[in-house]
């Protein structure tokens, strides 16, 4: 059945296929993509040689390079840690006040707060640390908790109402769904809260509700606000009196604060950041209020 | 007498087709097929929990919406990935997932560790228009799943099928389903201790979404979220990664 024909133009020999006269090549691989072939197999033999390559049964053949990929990041960890362990250690061991001092020092704070701040903190704060409606603005120099970099560092640490066992607390009951007080108890409240920071407000019309919101103020609120609402910051009770609100102060907001209460969550960032990650956003937090005053 | 060989088998179709499929599957077989005899292939850990009825609809619910398109869950062994994510991934964190997502793109962020890093709140919010708090996302928003009520009669028979492939899911767990999952949304319910006496004391019990009438899709979604990355404490032993283990009395 094997038919040898040479085709007389190039002298190779054909496959013996025959389509309207015109015939098949059987021409050979090139020598060159033969040589590569070989050479790719060769580089085959050799890498399982060296590198992790055959199954045996429930193990298998390590390689002669000792290559594993977990091993290899953690070496690299472990490079990177010592690459900055200069600085790293200055800012674990000094306090933040020898840190603040130390110009040189503040620069590599900013630059590496700059990033833990983007990875960690701006989903809820903003990456220029601005907050947004129902998250605070780091940048307003008004705090809940305290600012300085050891409050914010503990405030990072614990959380607030987070699941860390010493979370800081903070609970603004809801003073209306819990009926605590009536509809128009909450609404003179709210109107005269909402009077602190508006002056305007306050007309001949509405003195009276003013003056009776004052009074459920005195009795209700001032526990933790403080008889002149200027907030409390060992509970974390914002002062009402400035302008920065944290859900918002106009009248409708002020109302529904007061009526349903508000539980603002952080989280504890103790068990996903390092000691030394958490001093550098403190002291990154704390200089932005400090640069855009 | 290899060339007649040749010549015979690719003029028999079927011979040839049969030659074809067993010359491609030499890839899966030299590749795939060890990894189940190897012993390191899936790493053995002892504090490995299983998901909640309501997490795994939240599971369900994550697969139904297509999330896994953008988002992977899987921490690869990169230095910058380590840096930015926390540990890199350990098989056993997805044991117990039918079907696996680890994913393979990134538009939106790894998700492998997300569990407990923003709160419940911001995860709703977030849900309901990422424009509200990253300005600068692309995610589209999903509002109807604050507005759909979860669909809890049938958890029972989800965990029944989890167990069918593997999942130590207990007699007890598949009839308590539908109840834990109300549980698990409904805290300061007497449903509520239930679910952490069947599955562990860190099993976050919450009111996801803010609201404890009833539970929706949200909560589901929400509790999936947060328990991400938070089945086992395995990744963050022996690992050079910078950050500590979670802490059991948080």
């Amino acid at each position: 059945m094997e038919i040898e024909e040479i085709d007389p133009v190039t002298g190779r020999k054909t496959t013996g296929h025959e389509w309207n006269g015109i015939k098949e090549l059987d021409t050979p691989v090139p020598r060159g993509v033969l040589m590569f072939l070989v050479a790719t197999h060769l580089f085959a033999l050799l890498w399982w040689i060296l590198l992790p390559t055959w199954p045996l049964g429930s193990t298998y053949t390590k390689g002669l390079l000792d290559i594993d990929q977990r091993k290899t990041v953690e070496e690299k960890m472990v490079a990177a840690t010592a690459a900055r362990s200069d600085w790293m250690t200055a800012i674990e061991t000094k306090s933040f006040d020898e840190i603040s001092a130390d110009e040189q020092l503040m620069k590599t704070v900013r630059e590496t707060g700059h990033q833990l701040f983007g990875d960690n903190c701006a989903a809820c704060h903003g990456s220029d640390g601005k907050g947004r409606s129902n998250y605070p603005d780091l940048t307003d120099q008004d705090w809940l908790w305290g600012g300085g970099p050891e409050k914010i560092a503990e405030t990072l640490t614990v959380g607030i109402n987070s699941r860390h066992s010493e979370s800081r607390i903070a609970q603004m009951p809801s003073f209306g769904r819990d009926e605590m007080l009536d509809r128009t108890q909450v609404r003179q409240v709210a109107t005269y809260v909402h009077s602190l920071t508006n002056p305007e407000t306050s007309t001949p019309d509405n003195v009276e509700l003013v003056k009776a919101g004052q009074e459920v103020f005195l009795t209700t609120c001032a526990a933790c606000h403080g008889e002149d609402a200027k907030g409390n910051q060992e509970v974390g009770a914002p002062n009402l009196t400035d302008n920065y609100w944290v859900y918002g102060g106009d009248l409708q907001t002020i109302i529904a604060s007061i009526h349903g209460g508000r539980q603002g969550h952080m989280p504890t960032w103790d068990e996903r950041l390092s000691k030394a990650d958490i001093k550098i956003l403190a002291l990154y937090v704390d200089s932005l209020g400090r640069e855009n005053p | 007498m290899r060339e007649l060989f040749h010549r015979k088998l690719e003029r028999t179709s079927i011979g040839f087709a049969i030659a074809i499929i067993a010359a491609a599957s030499v890839g899966g077989i030299v590749e795939i097929a060890p990894l189940f005899t190897i012993d390191e292939t899936v790493e053995t850990v002892d504090d490995m929990r299983l998901y909640t009825p309501l997490e795994l609809a939240g599971r369900d619910i994550y697969v139904r919406e297509g999330c896994y398109a953008c988002h992977s869950q899987m921490i690869r062994t990169l230095r910058d990935e380590v840096e930015r994510y926390g540990p890199y991934s350990l098989a056993v964190e997805s044991k117990y997932d039918h079907p696996m997502l680890w994913g393979s793109k990134r538009t939106g962020p790894d998700l492998a560790r997300v569990g407990g890093k923003y709160s419940d709140f911001w995860h709703v919010a977030h849900l309901t228009n990422p424009r509200d708090v990253v300005p600068e996302s692309n995610m589209p928003a999903y509002r109807w799943l604050a507005r759909n009520t979860l669909k809890m009669d049938d958890l029972g028979l989800h965990l029944a099928a989890q167990r069918a492939v593997g999942v130590p899911y207990t007699d007890e767990m598949i009839e308590n389903a539908s109840r834990d999952a109300f549980g698990q949304a409904s805290p300061d319910t007497e449903f509520a201790a239930g679910v952490t006496e069947r599955y562990g004391e860190e099993t976050q019990v919450s009111a996801f979404d803010g609201v404890t009438t009833r539970v929706t899709e949200m909560d589901a979604l929400v509790a999936y979220l947060q328990v991400l990355g938070r089945l086992t404490k395995a990744p963050y032993q022996n690992t050079a990664a910078p950050e500590q283990a979670p802490d059991p009395n948080n």
